[in-house]
This record gives C-alpha cells, structure tokens and sequence, in this order.
C-alpha cells in the first residue's frame, strides 16, 4: 500500500476505564513489604490545584541492577517475576501507590529512572514523564535533568519518605509536572 | 460517601458548536500558515480544547521538553499468552446468554510508522452496552444494563500485528459536558508498541455518525485526515453470514522505537 500512514491520534481515556483496565495485584511490582521494596506514591491534581480521581498510571522501569525486564506476566502478577510494569488508578483523592524496587542504571554512570504515562478524563493524549531518584549522584551528569530550569528539574525527582518515594503529578499550574516529547 | 456535586451545563450545542467552529477556523489558518513555512500538519488532539470542559485545567501549558529515549523507553512490557485467555477477545460469551444489540466483528492491524506489523503486544477494549450504558459504579445515565455484557476484552496482536474482537455495537450516550450533549459511539482502545513511548490510548468510531461534528472529544483533532484515522470502515468480508457485521481498523503507533532486529535466540 502506497497510502502515507497516519499516526492514530489518541483520546481521553474517560471517565469509565475503571472497570476495564484495573487488575488485581496491577501496582505490585514486587509483593509489598518484601525486601528491598519501596513504595514509590503520590497525588495528582489539575490546574486548580484539585486532586483528580480519575487518573490512570502506568510505570515501567529497569530491576534493581538496570536491566530491562524482559519477563511474561505483568497481568498474571505470579508474585516473583518481576516485570518491570506496572498500573496504578488514583483513587478518589487523586492518590496513587506502587509497591517496587529502586530501578538501576541502565548502564553504568547512567541516572536511573522511572518511565511514567499519565492518562485522565479531561486529558486528550496521553502524557510521558520520567521520575528521578533523589540525591542520585548520575542525576548531576543526566543531559535532561542538566537542560532544565531548577524548577523544572524539581518536578522530575521524586522525594524520599519513610516508605520510599513520593512523586506528585501536575498536569498544570505552578508547580506543572514537566512532560517530554521523544520525537 | 456523598456524591460529588456535579455542576449542571449552562451552555447549549448551540453555544458549543460555535465555539468548535472557531476552532475549526483558527486551525484551518494555523494550518495554511505552517503549510508555508513547511511544518507538518498536527495530528494529535489539541490537549488545550476548551470545548471539551474537563480539558481546561487538566492541559499542561507548556510545551513538552525533548528528551532522548534511553533503554527502558526504547523497549516495552511484555505480554504472552499466559496473561491473557483467547477467549478475552469475545466480549459476547461473558453471560448465560447473547448479549443484546447488533453484533460486531472489529479487526485490523497494529502497525509502527514504518509500516511492521507490531506482533505479540496487548490491545484491551472496553464500551458501553448498545443502550449506552457502562458498567460503572458513577454512571448515571439512566439506560439499561445488559447482564449478558460487561464491555471489557483483551487480546494479543498475532504475527501479522492483527487484533480481532467479537463484541455489540456500542451506543451513544449524554454526558455533562453541556446541555444536550451526547458521544458519538465508540470503542476505548488501548494499546502498547514495540517501546513505551508509543504507548496509546484512543477510541474507535463508527463510519458517518451524525454525532461527529457535534463532539468536543472528536473534534479536539483539527487535522480531518487524522480524525478519519480513529473511523472504522465497514467490511463486508469480516461479516459472518447470518451472524455479525464486520469493522475493520488499523491503529499506527509512532515514536521512537529501538532500531528493530528480529530477536535472536538468547536475546531476551
């Protein structure tokens, strides 16, 4: 076929994917609690400042030692593969909770991260942004971190907390998330 | 739990309409002028579409920063057959018994943007039944449920990149975005590529549906060869003989993706 091929453009996920998307175990990377787990959380609110409770994330990530999972059974959830993918629903107050481990660096001197999607009702397109870990002596040396304001750069690391990380999401206003385009 | 307040729409189609039609032109001359300059044309939704109420304070206002993508965004989770029932992609054998409304058969191809078929990845659906209604917990419209559907499936991509779902046309439905307002029918897509930057989520249309210029959602695509991407067309062939009509709809995922070599033995 010599027709040029047209990108689908994609569309909110809605309001109603609460029943379809969502399965059991779909946040625990690794079973909570188990060593070397971390919960990796977080609120995410529109431009008024508002916690929106129908927002969906999904996060994808390299093992503790930075290799790309590449294992079956991210929706069989056995309880030991880890696949590296997960999906979280906020809840009714815009909270979101992932039961993981701190990714690696994909190679070595390299700033691990976590791969994010973010979709809503009210949200077009699906949007990507990475979570930096905090303090990550590679971070300094990372050329997106190292191309971004300090405000900006602020959005993309996570912070620590007694159980892990904390990472809020902002799909717009003062402290707007800072999303990324690959193209 | 008490219910969120919902704030009733003041504005009419009318009033919407308007505003889509000025859209429609402001697009229409942004389009012309990057035409000029050689820009390609936009073909996603314009994230800020006011028409669409619920987009006003859930944009970002600022463009989205460049980044390179490194190896965990280069490849994708991976699905196989333990994950997901063949019987998934049926959406009309959940029940004691068939499902009511006009049965459908939609197929097509997921394909990246250099035309390979994108084999072996996840596709998951999900619809309100043919009165319009979901099965969920802050539906309100006052439709009837059918017990014999729940509108969710899930299937693998086959070698070929092709999906294949047995299902009910879905109907349209209001909703509260202004006063008489009412989606076209549609299915909820989701989809996953050979990287995780091609990860989508759409809707799939039906052909000539009167609701289409009337839709904030639909139009938030100013790009008309774009929003004829997210339309099905009706296939004849697909149709069982005395049995269901048949949609076809290819999906072209894009962005970057690892330079593809057939994995190798011991690769994975």
């Amino acid at each position: 076929m010599s027709t040029p091929r047209i990108p689908t453009p994609g569309q909110t996920i809605g309001p109603f994917f609460g029943y379809a998307l969502p399965y059991e175990g779909d946040a625990d990377l690794v079973p909570p609690g188990s060593p070397g787990s971390i919960r990796l959380h977080g609120w995410v609110y529109d431009g008024a400042g508002n916690p929106i409770p129908d927002a969906l994330i999904e996060i994808w990530q390299t093992d503790a030692e930075g290799n790309v999972p590449q294992a079956e059974g991210s929706l069989l959830r056995d309880g030991w593969t880890f696949t590296g993918w997960g999906r979280a629903a906020a809840d009714l107050n815009g909270h979101y909770t992932f039961s993981t481990v701190l990714p690696g660096p994909s190679e070595e001197g390299k700033a691990p991260f976590i791969g994010v999607t973010v979709f809503a009702r009210g949200l077009l397109d699906k949007l990507h942004t990475r979570i930096y870990l905090p303090e990550h002596p590679a971070n300094t040396g990372d050329a997106l971190l190292v191309s971004l304001s300090e405000d900006e750069r602020a959005t993309l690391v996570a912070t620590a907390d007694a159980t892990g990380l904390r990472f809020d999401i902002h799909l717009q206003g003062d402290r707007e998330t800072t999303f990324l385009t690959y193209g | 739990m008490t219910a969120p307040t919902k704030k009733q729409p003041v504005e009419t189609q009318a009033d919407l309409s308007a505003e889509i039609a000025e859209l429609e032109k402001l697009s229409i001359e942004a389009d012309a002028a990057g035409q000029a300059r050689g820009d390609e044309p936009s073909r996603q939704p314009l994230l800020d579409y006011p028409p669409y109420r619920s987009s006003i304070l859930r944009h970002p206002t600022k463009d989205p920063r460049h980044a390179d993508p490194e190896t965990i965004e280069l490849w994708s989770p991976c699905f196989g057959h333990s994950d997901v029932d063949p019987l998934e992609a049926d959406l009309t054998i959940a029940g004691s018994n068939e499902p009511i409304g006009e049965r459908i058969t939609v197929s097509g191809r997921v394909l990246d943007g250099e035309g390979r078929p994108v084999r072996n990845q996840l596709v998951e659906i999900w619809q309100a039944n043919s009165a319009g209604r979901y099965i969920h917990k802050h539906e309100q419209h006052p439709a009837p449920l059918d017990p014999n559907f729940t509108g969710v499936g899930r299937c693998l991509t086959d070698d070929e990149g092709r999906y294949r779902f047995q299902t009910i046309k879905p109907g349209p439905y209001p909703w509260g975005n202004h006063i008489n307002a009412w989606r076209p029918a549609h299915i909820h897509f989701s989809l996953f590529g050979r990287a995780f930057t091609q990860r989508l989520i759409t809707q799939m249309y039906f052909p000539s549906d009167p609701l289409f210029a009337l839709d904030p959602i639909y139009q938030s695509i100013t790009s008309q060869q774009a929003r004829d991407a997210l339309v099905a067309t009706y296939d004849h062939d697909l149709s069982t003989p005395g049995y269901s009509m048949g949609y076809s709809w290819d999906i072209v995922l894009t962005g970057p993706s690892r330079t593809w070599t057939e994995p190798e033995e011991g690769d994975l």
